[in-house]
């Protein structure tokens, strides 16, 4: 059995975020037409609250090279890139280059300052190349015309991981998990992938006593969950983040937010750059005007050029859905003790 | 690929016919449905950056940029709904809001594409507070400028200067709000890590011709020329106390493409109103620069065979083009040898009115003033050149683009299109059809090779040396060619091979300065380079009506080849008032010299 057809019958999904499914991307690239091909290893983690790639290059270097170098094979690639950030980079270049030796694969250090639209596919791609980093107008999408205008394979590092895992019949369905914030025992653990959120919390001993609610799939693009919405497993890049509802400062956690977003826009697009930027001074303003807001988030969600200007909209949006009646509901519930 | 089959979509509810490999906003527009887009230039690929164009389309869930989307059989499309209108309008007002306006003063306010959809869409331009008033205005010596503050990110003069002319002096900086288009030379970062950049600015203004605000933009000259024409002649040539003779004078290729800015079809010719409108604008005379391009093509022949017949190392330059000149100068300075040191039509058209008419007319130089309608932000550049003085006096005092003199003209509500048309001025009036191909990529070189082939093959080396027997040579004179169809056209780089008497002769033409490299690389192939920066020429110039594109410039040059046929002589030497010119300045000793050649000079 070829590892295309391991790869989908162990469904494997992309660990970035996006929950592409990798035996499609891979088959893109394998039949797209190229006089070269390229193959990408993305830990550029540039989320908050996202510290899995970093761990498992600490742990499984040489099962994430394996599976770059399946890659290569499989595409008759002509060279891999891993592309790490800068930290991750100071601390283990030393013993990934020894593992990189007489391969085909380099390391890329992911630009200084190019912030967290450094980590996006087609934005990392623009890095390697050496231009501006920020991302391309799709389609044409990267496994058809990436590097230089070949077909490039650009998966996140977790995700070789997984491949290399299937390949030798080791795989066991298992994500890894970062688990942080009100909790006590911060840490990355790699569980099954089909475990409820509330599952993943007890079973590390971190489902918290007190009112709470948690960020899933990232601390700035993922969304907002409450106490009773957690029998789901975890979506996007599998990352929990818990917040006790007593100690959360609702219009800080938005402004964070909104902060970021205005921060880290490429500048490219309108809805993004101006958007991003407007949304955050609606919000700021004496008195915050909730039509424009609602109509600059819908519109970052439906006309943004990238991905990174539609992810705003999923955590303020779930929050204020999820989260914000359960802050007003325990101060009302505080208050009536009180009474 | 067969981009004609033709596919079935559903555009609002219609099922139309429409190509594969159309973009949605082609085939819409093709039925007759405008979508508004601010940041889609025809001559670059969609950036698709200023989202204005969304649509619905069935089957997704985002809205999609119609200008980069291109067309599926069976595609569902919608155009109206409240999605589409929410985010077309929010987002021209959040581009707006990083506009700041001023419109009084904007030489786009009567064609300003941004007021256009404000009055479209009933969209109020200030509902944000500005955010860029604090932005700079870089100035590119005194033809060009970049304001920031009026920027709204499309990026088109980036592609201008860095993908189509290859100059590379604009660059971007910052990121999200605080993105920026800069010229290199701007420091930036710790003293330490700053570059001398070696980078310069060419002048050639595609940036301008390219932004669909007025971000980057001629510096305007107008305000200055409004203030002279108060100050003109009432009864010229007499002048009393301040006052002056003001005269215009218009380049080759305004008149085919002036007409655009008041709604005329493009490559309508409109010589005889330019000249009305000049003069209803107040101006005293108003001369045509196709007579100096006569002179220009004579002395720039002769100095071709003279070179030719010395044997010079490597081409010959022509020196028209004034972006080109600048890039020579910056670039390459070893080639400046390699210039012909003919002055350009501009400069030698002002220069015969300051010596030559204001000594017939009895003027005072001092107290002419030469204002030329160019189609070239560098021309503002080349008319502040010193070394083009001719005894002390500036040539042309001011230098107007034809988007400024459209101005003008919409501003003192002068209606253009119901001018009664005049002639130009005499005696500087009359010019041959060569002279009218200036305009377009290769008519330079085409006049000069009528010329140089005519001097050969009636053995001269100068046209009025033997003014005398001159009408002689001409009966003798027998069949040259006229129309050298090798140099004309569109193409980037243009070769061509004929005979100048014995010798073989190798000429290349190359048509935006983006496509000198491989001419550059092989100068040992070439004895004559004619180079215009802009694409087309200058038909194609930074101070061309906007919009310009490769539809557009084809139907100037078409233009402008039948003014050529149309006319009666079509050789620059067979222009007798060129040739009185010519033969006037012969007797003025130095002057000669002065008037008709120039020099340059390295720059760093």
């Amino acid at each position: 059995m070829d590892i295309l057809e391991k790869i989908k019958q162990a469904n494997l999904v992309g660990r970035g975020g996006g929950g592409f499914p990798v035996a499609v991307k891979w088959a893109m690239v394998k039949n797209a037409i190229g006089e070269k091909k390229f193959v990408v290893g993305n830990a550029a983690e540039g989320e908050p609250g996202l510290v899995k790639d970093g761990y498992i290059l600490e742990r499984h270097a040489d099962k994430v090279i394996d599976g770059l170098k399946i890659a290569i094979n499989f595409l008759g690639a002509e060279k891999g890139y891993l592309y790490l950030n800068h930290a991750y980079n100071k601390k283990l270049s030393k013993k990934l280059n020894a593992l990189l030796k007489d391969s085909q694969i380099e390391i890329f250090v992911k630009p200084i300052k190019s912030g967290y639209i450094g980590g996006e596919e087609s934005a990392v791609l623009n890095a390697i190349e050496g231009g501006r980093v920020e991302p391309r107008l799709k389609p044409p999408f990267s496994a058809t015309r990436g590097l230089w205008g070949f077909p490039t394979l650009v998966n996140n590092v977790e995700t070789y991981y997984n491949v290399s895992l299937v390949n030798s019949g080791h795989y066991e369905n298992k994500r890894f998990y970062d688990i942080a914030g009100d909790c006590p025992n911060e840490e990355v653990y790699e569980l099954p992938e089909s475990w409820t959120i509330e599952k993943v919390l007890k079973q590390t001993k971190n489902y918290p006593k007190f009112p709470f609610f948690v960020l899933v799939g990232g601390d700035m693009s993922g969304e907002a969950l409450n106490s009773r919405q957690l029998k789901r497993p975890a979506a996007g890049t599998g990352s929990i983040t818990v917040h006790s509802l007593a100690k959360s400062d609702y219009r800080k956690i938005i402004k964070d937010w909104l902060d970021f977003y205005a921060a880290e826009s490429c500048g490219q697009c309108t809805p993004c750059r101006e958007g991003a930027y407007r949304l955050r001074e609606a919000f700021l303003g004496e008195k915050t005007d909730w039509a424009l807001f609602n109509n600059l988030l819908d519109n970052l969600a439906e006309t943004s050029l990238c991905a990174l200007g539609s992810s705003v909209v999923l955590p303020v949006r779930s929050f204020m859905k999820n989260v914000y009646p359960q802050i007003y509901e325990s101060a009302t519930n505080i208050t009536n003790k009180f009474i | 690929m067969n981009n004609k089959i033709k596919i079935k979509i559903n555009l609002n509810g219609e099922d139309i016919t429409c190509s594969s490999g159309q973009t949605i906003k082609q085939a819409a527009l093709e039925h007759g449905l405008d979508i508004p887009g601010l940041c889609n230039h025809p001559d670059f690929p969609p950036p698709a950056n200023c989202r204005v164009c969304v649509v619905e389309l069935k089957g997704c869930k985002n809205l999609v940029t119609s200008c980069s989307t291109k067309v599926c059989d069976g595609m569902v499309i919608r155009t109206d709904t409240a999605r589409v209108k929410r985010s077309r309008n929010l987002n021209i007002e959040l581009i707006f809001a990083e506009h700041i306006e001023k419109c009084p003063t904007c030489v786009r306010r009567y064609n300003c594409p941004l007021l256009e959809l404000a009055d479209k869409y009933k969209i109020e331009i200030t509902g944000f507070k500005d955010r860029k008033g604090k932005r700079k205005i870089y100035k590119f010596a005194n033809a060009v400028e970049i304001d920031g503050s009026q920027c709204i990110d499309c990026r088109n003069c980036l592609e201008a200067c860095n993908t189509l002319q290859k100059i590379n002096y604009l660059e971007l900086r910052g990121k999200g709000i605080n993105q920026e288009v800069v010229p290199v030379s701007e420091k930036s970062g710790f003293s330490f890590r700053r570059k001398q950049s070696k980078v310069d600015c060419i002048y050639c203004g595609q940036c301008a011709l390219h932004c669909p605000v007025s971000a980057a933009q001629e510096q305007t000259h107008w305000p200055l020329v409004e203030q002279i024409l108060k100050k003109k002649s009432p009864q010229p040539p007499f002048v009393k106390g301040g006052e002056k003779i003001v005269v215009a004078q218009f380049a080759p290729s305004v008149r085919v493409s002036i007409g655009e800015g008041f709604g005329v079809p493009h490559g309508k010719v409109m010589t005889g109103q330019i000249v009305a409108a000049l003069k209803k604008l107040g101006f005293n005379y108003v001369f045509d620069v196709n007579f100096s391009a006569d002179i220009t093509t004579m002395v720039e022949a002769e100095e071709l065979l003279a070179r030719v017949k010395k044997g010079q190392d490597g081409p010959m330059f022509t020196s028209c083009c004034p972006a080109w000149i600048k890039y020579v100068e910056s670039f390459r300075p070893d080639l400046i040898p390699n210039l012909t040191t003919s002055r350009s039509p501009q400069i030698h058209s002002a220069g015969i009115i300051k010596t030559y008419w204001a000594e017939s007319m009895k003027i005072n130089p001092k107290n002419i003033v030469v204002v030329s309608i160019m189609p070239c932000t560098a021309k503002k550049f080349e008319a502040s050149r010193k070394e083009l003085k001719v005894k002390g006096n500036w040539p042309v005092d001011y230098c107007l683009t034809v988007r400024e003199l459209i101005f003008l003209i919409k501003k003192n509500k002068v209606d253009f299109n119901n001018l009664k048309p005049l002639q130009a001025d005499n005696p500087l009036g009359g010019a041959s059809g060569a002279a009218a191909i200036y305009g377009a990529s290769g008519g330079v070189m085409e006049s000069a090779l009528r010329t140089a082939e005519y001097l050969t093959q009636t053995a001269q080396d100068a046209v009025c040396r033997n003014l005398v027997n001159s009408e002689k040579a001409n009966e003798k004179f027998c069949n040259t060619t006229i129309e050298f169809k090798d140099v004309r056209g569109l193409a980037g780089v243009k070769k061509a091979e004929l005979m100048l008497g014995e010798k073989k002769f190798r000429v290349a033409v190359v048509n935006g300065i983006g496509n000198i490299k491989p001419v550059l690389d092989n100068l040992k192939d070439y004895d004559y380079v004619e180079v215009m920066a802009c694409p087309g020429g200058c038909i194609g110039g930074g101070g061309q009506p906007i919009p310009t594109t490769e539809t557009i410039r084809k139907k100037r040059i078409a233009a402008l080849y039948k003014i050529d046929g149309k006319s009666k002589i079509r050789r620059a030497h067979e222009n007798q008032g060129a040739i009185e010119v010519l033969v006037w300045l012969k007797k003025q000793g130095k002057l000669e010299h002065e008037v008709l050649h120039t020099k340059y000079k390295k720059r760093s």
